[in-house]
């Protein structure tokens, strides 16, 4: 009898250790973004784009050429980097801070442009790396460091659905928002990612996928209970599903 | 039915003790270790690897990319 490895750490990812808190999932959404590049076999081919806050080192974790824009703009940055050279593969990776609050105007332009980049946007509801403010995505009632009794409606307006947004423009070709917090849903994020990068290869269009995530630390939760805090709190906000799908089936 | 027999390596150095592959086992086969990596973490440990079916939900699960997994094949 012999032993055959069946999953273990892509070739997309560089050995760099990552840099989050334990029990964070952007480290799943890193693993998923490098298992898709891989299974596409665009490495050699792919420019990340990273963001800033938490996942401001992207470039330092994925096996690929790489820059770094200023707060919200990496899909203008990648704008700029797939006209130029149209043969490859850009996406950006950004958190709700970066790409919701910062960067509204551009990942909404770019998506109406029908820009041929990818976005893996990542929503935690919190500021991460700033030490766990309101985002514009924070739920109604959420604590944080600056709505210390709960979001509060009147004074801080409700949490912004930026899927929802970004599907009325007409550029976008896959748009999905995902969980990762079980074994299941991170294998359905990860098929979804894959279209989102397919819809830019095969030219279609903007692709982007809302990827659910925690932040245990600063929602002041043990990894596991933030897992089910997910499920129970931020998924009746922002209700999973694909928005549109203009890839069609895999082949 | 004969279950798939598995087991997993989880990388000790890299691991930041979080759990989920804890919590996510069907078969219970992972425990915290002992001891402690340089990091100052008990870091996940492959303890009760008779019991591992090979389902690969821990590695699904790993915000830190330590775990691959092998599984038991038939060798002619």
């Amino acid at each position: 009898m012999a032993m055959q490895i069946i999953q273990k750490k892509p070739e997309s990812l560089t050995e760099k250790e990552f840099t989050y808190c334990p029990g964070c999932t952007h480290g799943i959404a890193h693993r998923l973004v490098a298992e898709v590049l891989d299974e596409l076999g665009v490495r050699e081919k792919t420019i990340t784009v990273g963001p800033v806050g938490c996942s401001v080192f992207a470039y330092q974790f994925f096996n690929t050429d790489a820059t770094v824009a200023a707060h919200g703009r990496a899909p203008a940055v990648a704008t700029g980097i797939k006209r130029a050279r149209p043969d490859l593969c850009v996406f950006t990776y950004q958190g709700d801070g970066d790409l919701a609050a910062i960067g509204t105007a551009e990942i909404i332009h770019a998506a109406n442009r029908g820009e041929k980049i990818t976005t893996i946007f990542i929503n935690n509801a919190i500021y991460g790396m700033t030490g766990g403010q309101m985002a514009p995505t924070t739920l109604l009632g959420m604590k944080t460091t600056t709505t210390p009794y709960g979001r509060n409606a009147n004074n801080d307006g409700y949490p912004i659905h930026v899927s929802e947004m970004v599907k009325e423009t007409k550029g976008v070709a896959f748009l999905a928002r995902v969980k990762i917090n079980t074994p299941q849903d991170v294998q359905k994020a990860r098929k979804a990612i894959k279209k989102a990068f397919l819809a830019q290869l095969k030219g279609l269009g903007f692709g982007m996928v809302e990827v659910l995530s925690t932040c245990p630390t600063n929602w002041g939760l043990d990894p596991a209970s933030a897992l089910k805090w997910l499920d129970e709190h931020m998924v009746p906000e922002y209700p999973l599903g694909v928005f549109v799908d203009k890839v069609g089936e895999e082949q | 039915m004969p279950k798939a027999k598995g087991m997993i390596e989880v990388n000790q150095e890299r691991c930041k003790g979080c759990g989920l592959c804890i919590s996510v086992c069907p078969t219970k086969a992972i425990e915290f270790s002992d001891a402690f990596n340089s990091k100052g973490y008990h870091p996940a440990e492959a303890k009760y690897m008779d019991k591992c079916i090979a389902c690969s939900f821990c590695y699904y699960i790993c915000p830190d990319v330590c775990i691959t997994v092998y599984r038991e094949i038939e060798s002619a």
